[in-house]
C-alpha cells in the first residue's frame, strides 16, 4: 500500500504535476500570509484617521496626507509578498 | 492557467510584448509618450505666459500648485521649495506613465515593469543621501540617521543595524516595489475581469452574468484612475519626506 503510494507520488512528480501544484499552494500562502498584517494595519490607520478628521475637521488636510504616508509604509509589506509570490517559480 | 474554466493568460502574456522596430515595445512606447506629454505640457505652458492662465498654462500651474502646497509645504516647508522642479517632473512623469493603464489601445501601466521604478527610486536614494551629506556633513549625517535620540546604550547596536538596513537598503527597494506592484496588481485585476467578460460572452447561458462582470470591470477602471494618481502622489511625497528627513536631523 505504502509502496504503491510512493510509486504514485514519484510518477506524478516525474510529470512535474506535484511540483506545479505545490508551487501554486506556496504562492497562495505567501501572498495570503503577507496580506494579514498590512490589512489590519491599514484598517487601524484609516479608522484612526477618520476619527481624527471628524474630531478636528480643520486639520483634515494634514491628517489625510499623513494617512496616505502611513498606508504607503504599511502597504509595502503586502506588496513584498505580492512580488515574492511571482518570484517563486516551480 | 485555467480557473473555473476561464482561461486566464499567464503573467508573461500580460506584461511582455514582442519587440518592434528599434527595440521598441509597448512599455518603451508608453514611457516615450509619458516623457513627451510631460515635456509638452510644461514647454507649452511656459512659452506664452499670461497673467491670467488659460488652457495648458492653467493645467500646468494647478499641477505645480498641487505639488507645492500638498507635497512640499506639508513635508519640507519653505526650505524644500528648491526641489519643486524635480518633484513636479517626477509626479507628472509617473502619473502619465501610470494613466496609460486605462487609455484604450494602450491599457498598460508602463510602471508595471520593474526597471524604471527602480531607477526613479535610486535617483531618490542618491538625492536624499547627497542632500543629507551636503547639509549636515558626512559624519553628522550618518550619526543622525543611524542613532535615534534617546535610545538606551544596551540596545544601541541593534537599533543602529536596523536603522542602517531600513534607511539605506529597504528604502529604495520599497519605494520602487510599491509603485511597481500596485500598478501590476491593478493591471492584473483589469485583465482578469476583461478575460472573464470575454469568457462569459462566449457561452450562451452564461451571458446573463456578463453585466455583473462588466460592471465590476468599469468600477475597477475608475478605481485604477484613483490608484494611478495616488501612486504618483505617494512616490513624490515619500521622496519629499526622505529629502526633508535628510535636511533636518531628528531631535
Amino acid at each position: 500500500m505504502a509502496l504503491a503510494l510512493l510509486h504514485f507520488v514519484l510518477a506524478v512528480q516525474n510529470a512535474g504535476e506535484l511540483q506545479k501544484g505545490l508551487t501554486a499552494i506556496g504562492r497562495g500562502i505567501v501572498y495570503g500570509g503577507a496580506a494579514i498584517g498590512p490589512g489590519i494595519g491599514i484598517g487601524l490607520i484609516v479608522g484612526n484617521a477618520i476619527t481624527a478628521m471628524s474630531r478636528q475637521p480643520e486639520s483634515a488636510g494634514t491628517v489625510r496626507t499623513t494617512m496616505f504616508l502611513g498606508i504607503a509604509f504599511t502597504e509595502a509589506l503586502a506588496l513584498f509578498g505580492f512580488v515574492l509570490a511571482f518570484i517563486i517559480s516551480g | 492557467m485555467s480557473i473555473l474554466g476561464v482561461d486566464v493568460p499567464p503573467i508573461t502574456h500580460v506584461t511582455v510584448w514582442p519587440t518592434g522596430p528599434l527595440g521598441l515595445n509597448k512599455t518603451a512606447l508608453v514611457y516615450f509618450l509619458a516623457t513627451i506629454i510631460t515635456l509638452a505640457i510644461f514647454f507649452l505652458a511656459g512659452r506664452k505666459r499670461q497673467m491670467v492662465p488659460t488652457g495648458v498654462q492653467a493645467v500646468a500651474e494647478s499641477g505645480v500648485d498641487f505639488v507645492r502646497d500638498q507635497i512640499i509645504m506639508q513635508t519640507m516647508g519653505v526650505e524644500g521649495l528648491g526641489y519643486l522642479p524635480y518633484l513636479t517632473t517626477l509626479f507628472f512623469f509617473i502619473l502619465f506613465s501610470n494613466i496609460f493603464e486605462i487609455i484604450p489601445f494602450f491599457q498598460f501601466p508602463a510602471n508595471a515593469r520593474y526597471g524604471v521604478p527602480l531607477i526613479l527610486a535610486l535617483i531618490t536614494w542618491v538625492l536624499f543621501n547627497v542632500v543629507g551629506i551636503a547639509k549636515q556633513g558626512v559624519g553628522h549625517y550618518i550619526k543622525n540617521t543611524l542613532v535615534p535620540p534617546g535610545v538606551p546604550k544596551v540596545i544601541l547596536p541593534l537599533v543602529v543595524f536596523i536603522e542602517f538596513i531600513s534607511t539605506f537598503i529597504v528604502r529604495p527597494f520599497s519605494l520602487s516595489v510599491r509603485l511597481f506592484a500596485n500598478m501590476l496588481a491593478g493591471h492584473l485585476i483589469l485583465v482578469t475581469f476583461a478575460t472573464l467578460c470575454a469568457a462569459l460572452f462566449a457561452a450562451a447561458i452564461t451571458v446573463v452574468i456578463l453585466p455583473f462582470s462588466f460592471a465590476l470591470l468599469v468600477a475597477m477602471t475608475g478605481f485604477e484612475i484613483l490608484v494611478s494618481f495616488l501612486q504618483a502622489f505617494i512616490f513624490t511625497i515619500l521622496t519629499a519626506v526622505y529629502i526633508g528627513g535628510a535636511m533636518h536631523p531628528e531631535h
